[in-house]
């Protein structure tokens, strides 16, 4: 697993650059992680990823597109608009989380 | 505090806008009716959309009844003809049999998280899908836009699809 350094923080990700250890994350590492991917975080995009974080404790697993949208309340239509093309995995990234697994 | 020996290679970033995948436009023609075969379109569709590929999906013979407002909610799946279920065959003739199985599909496929045919074409147009009815299925079944889910674009011709789609990859279902 490489080791990195995103904004004075040493993390550990994987060969795509995924946070390796989703324990390592921050609000802080979240911004870098946005901001390296060219995402400016709001209010709108710290809900999905709240969600995702605390999902991801409960459930073991990162929540796909689908169930942001019925579990965490945030519309599929938003997530497309908040992290353009690939919401699903670019969500995942900025949460720290490892890709959705999930077809649905 | 120097720190020359553990040396951090520079950041990763996923490439998730690679200029080889920009621009990948992908159509589905789904003509079954089953509800099992209405799935696999439904899916891979889902999952394209949510890879930025631009999706048109193209409704044609039964798999008009996915989007005809009177069926779409009421697909069924049969044991009949399909010997995937490895149960005898003259089972599947028995009364009540089709509903049964459909009604243990469609359970199977909600434990999943997975929605139903009306509502995951809700989904699919939330991501920004595209419905096409087939011209020529309408007709032989005498219904207009009127009989179809509100978020079809249209009913166009086997021209126009093959015009609309020009440089797409297609999979037919």
């Amino acid at each position: 697993m490489p080791v990195t350094t995103l904004d004075g923080h040493q993390i550990n990700v994987n060969d795509e650059g995924f946070l390796a250890d989703p324990k390592e994350w921050t609000d802080d590492i979240g911004k870098a992680l946005a901001a390296q991917i060219g995402i400016t975080l709001t209010d709108a995009h710290w809900k999905a990823i709240r969600f995702l974080r605390q999902d991801f404790e409960t459930q073991g697993e990162t929540a796909t597109l689908r169930r942001v949208s019925t579990v965490g309340g945030i519309p599929i239509k938003e997530l497309f608009a908040l992290f353009p093309q690939k919401p699903a995995k670019k969500m995942a990234y900025v949460a720290g989380l490892p890709k959705p697994v999930g077809c649905v | 505090m120097s720190n020359t020996d553990a040396s951090p290679s520079p950041a990763i970033v996923p490439d998730f806008d690679s200029e080889v995948g920009a621009g990948r436009k992908i159509a589905f023609i789904c003509s079954k009716g089953n509800l099992d075969m209405a799935y696999p379109g439904l899916i891979l569709a889902n999952a394209a959309l949510g890879e930025g590929a631009e999706v048109h999906l193209f409704f044609t013979f039964w798999g008009f009844d996915m989007i005809n407002k009177k069926t779409m909610g009421d697909l069924k799946f049969t044991m009949l003809g399909n010997t995937a279920t490895h149960m005898p065959q003259g089972l599947g003739g028995l009364p009540g049999m089709t509903a049964m199985a459909t009604s243990r599909f469609k359970k199977s496929i909600a434990d999943l998280d997975v929605p139903a045919v009306p509502e995951f074409l809700e989904q699919i147009v939330a991501s920004g899908g595209h419905l096409w009815a087939c011209r020529m299925s309408a007709d032989m079944n005498k219904l207009t836009m009127e009989d179809l889910y509100d978020e079809v674009e249209g009913i166009i011709s086997a021209t126009d699809f093959i015009e609309k789609t020009e440089g797409f990859q297609l999979l037919f279902i």
